[in-house]
């Protein structure tokens, strides 16, 4: 049995008198690569925020590489440097240049010289397939090279998990491709992935599990052949048909 | 016609029709897109021609340029006085500085110069150790300058300055001190800790809610009382205090206004990466909040300049104040002469808040984020 990445203990949580996550039990083992889909406002993205503490839970616990997330902002921050995440809308900083991007946090949480990070940086520019575009700004980039850029910056503080909310829902659609290759990519060297989204694809071809989640609940998880050859739930069987036309 | 086409040969690429760009495609779409148009544009045409017509005839053909006295101004007819300003001039600059001590307020703008300029390049590296030189190091010596009592520099006390050299002290130490205090402010009123939050908000409310005047009032003539016996605070010193104070009310509101244009996936974005709150602040909100407030903060900073000339209702001379008190002068006493201080003192304010604004400019589309152009 592999070592647990993420484990979920009886979670819930509520924005004001919304039970936006309830009762949610999940463990994650290393170099699992796990994909939430469900409906709008069923939490999904609440759930992969809570894992870096974007969001806080109030009740039950939440274990990350074997930290518990709690008020311990020395031990939160500890998490957030071995958790990547990458949003629906990139949230690149559009100040500075892509390699800045990139060398912020290893600069100054990792406390790299700017030589050695820069070097980090360029070799995951080259990952994601555009080193040439590093001195440019983010605003320069199409959607889906800024997608990548966020993910190299990402990966430029080494995670040990990446967090993945939605990343091709703003992109247009011939952009999509490239930003799936990418992860594609990352899924097969072995990296831990909780990826939120919609492409289907996606989780046929690289899912360990898939999560189904509605009105803040785990509705169905199961191994992507099963869950989309044989959905149990009339829930996931009534969402499977509305996204797969 | 059949529903299938498929194009053979691109449409060719040309030049636009004449008249819609260049100069006279310019003229015909901003200036005389239509008859309304076109009427403002020859009527807001003339009422400018003869403003500076005006100006021009009364500051330059039908001024007095030499004379000694009232009597070359006091000429019928007779437009600016200008050898009034000759005369009065070096007194605007320096106030009632002693004479022979002028050539350290000057020595003082130099230096102050000097180092300001490169600061002012962005090309220019060295940012850093200047912007030292220019907060730390600078000060002290333009201090020590001006007030002298050091390396057998005879003292001048405070109530000898004026002129433009106080209105550039207070500008500039207003300026300096207004926008670091504003950012803290700004800062705190953004704060989770409810006292910070409070106190900020209790400062910037109380300061954004009383008159300049008032402040400068209470500082000139309240505080002394409250303070103990045998202490007392320069009366410059304490306009100075209360006018960065007052600014960095104002300061504090226009950051306050940037901050609030950074998203908040920015936030998270550096949070996430394991910065700390304060270094997500520090390196990637308040860069973008700044570049936002920039018209703001120099809209604050050109106020303040322009502020700076009510030190006169605390009896400090400042650029506008001594040009004030010249005019009183029986030896000068002819019809032009006020016109002529009055104009000498807007030039001057114009050119300095015109150099501020202009710069900003400059600044915000060099720091505009590629790409949004």
């Amino acid at each position: 049995m592999p070592q647990t990445a993420v484990q979920f203990i009886g979670v819930n949580k509520w924005f004001g008198s919304f039970h936006v996550l309830r009762d949610i039990n999940l463990d994650v083992a290393q170099g699992e690569r796990i994909v939430v889909c469900g409906p709008s406002g069923s939490g999904k993205s609440t759930l992969i925020r809570c894992i870096n503490r974007l969001e806080q839970h109030q009740e039950g616990r939440i274990i990350v590489d074997g930290v518990e997330i709690n008020d311990d902002i020395k031990a939160i921050e500890e998490v957030r440097r071995d958790v990547g995440m990458v949003f629906q809308h990139f949230n690149l900083f559009p100040h500075l240049t892509v390699l800045e991007n990139c060398t912020l946090a290893p600069i100054w949480v990792r406390k790299l010289p700017k030589r050695e990070a820069d070097a980090l940086a360029m070799r995951f520019l080259e990952r994601v397939r555009i080193p040439e575009q590093s001195n440019k700004y983010p605003g320069q980039l199409s959607g889906g090279q800024q997608q990548r850029v966020a993910i190299a910056r990402a990966l430029c503080m080494t995670p040990n998990i990446m967090l993945f909310d939605e990343p091709t829902s703003a992109l247009d659609p011939e952009m999509v491709k490239e930003v799936l290759d990418t992860m594609v990519t990352l899924a097969s060297e072995g990296m831990t992935m909780l990826v939120v989204t919609h492409e289907m694809g996606f989780a046929r071809q690289v899912a360990d599990r898939v999560i189904f989640m509605d009105q803040g609940q785990i509705v169905e998880m199961n191994a992507p052949k099963e869950f989309f050859g044989n959905p149990r739930s009339e829930r996931t069987r009534l969402f499977l048909s509305q996204i797969l036309r | 016609m059949s529903m299938a086409y498929v194009r053979d040969r691109d449409a060719p690429l040309r030049a636009p029709p004449v008249g819609t760009a260049g100069a006279l495609g310019w003229l015909r779409e901003n200036l005389f897109s239509s008859l309304g148009n076109s009427l403002l544009t020859l009527l807001l045409a003339v009422a400018i021609g003869y403003i500076a017509w005006g100006v021009l005839d009364w500051a330059v053909l039908r001024a007095v340029w030499t004379g000694a006295d009232r009597a070359a101004c006091a000429i019928n007819n007779a437009g600016a006085c200008w050898p009034f300003v000759w005369e009065k001039f070096p007194q605007w600059i320096f106030g009632f500085y002693p004479i022979s001590e002028r050539w350290r307020p000057v020595t003082a703008f130099l230096i102050g110069a000097a180092a300001l300029v490169p600061m002012l390049m962005p090309g220019l590296g060295a940012k850093k150790s200047n912007a030292l030189f220019l907060l730390v190091v600078y000060p002290v010596i333009a201090f020590e300058l001006l007030a002298g009592g050091l390396f057998g520099l005879p003292e001048v006390e405070t109530t000898s300055w004026g002129g433009l050299t106080v209105t550039l002290v207070v500008a500039v130490t207003g300026i300096v001190f207004s926008l670091p205090l504003g950012i803290l402010l700004a800062l705190g009123r953004q704060s989770s800790l409810p006292i910070i939050r409070s106190a900020s908000v209790a400062f910037i409310e109380i300061w954004r809610g009383v008159p300049l005047v008032t402040v400068l009032f209470m500082a000139s003539v309240m505080l002394p009382l409250f303070l103990p016996n045998g202490v007392s605070l320069d009366k410059l010193m304490r306009a100075i205090v209360g006018l960065s104070l007052f600014a960095s009310a104002y300061m504090a509101e226009a950051v306050r206004g940037g901050l609030q244009a950074v998203t908040k996936g920015q936030t998270e974005a550096g949070l996430a990466l394991g910065l700390s709150r304060w270094q997500t602040t520090l390196k990637i909100v308040l860069p973008q909040a700044l570049r936002i407030s920039i018209p703001n903060i120099v809209g604050i900073f050109i106020g303040l300049f322009k502020d700076t000339t009510l030190v006169l209702v605390v009896s400090i001379y400042d650029f506008l104040g001594i040009i004030n008190a010249g005019l009183q002068d029986a030896k000068w006493a002819a019809p032009q002469t006020a016109n002529t201080g009055y104009f000498v003192a807007a030039l001057v304010y114009f050119a300095f808040c015109f150099a501020m604004s202009r710069y900003a400019l400059f600044t915000e589309r060099r720091l505009e984020p590629a790409g949004r152009r």
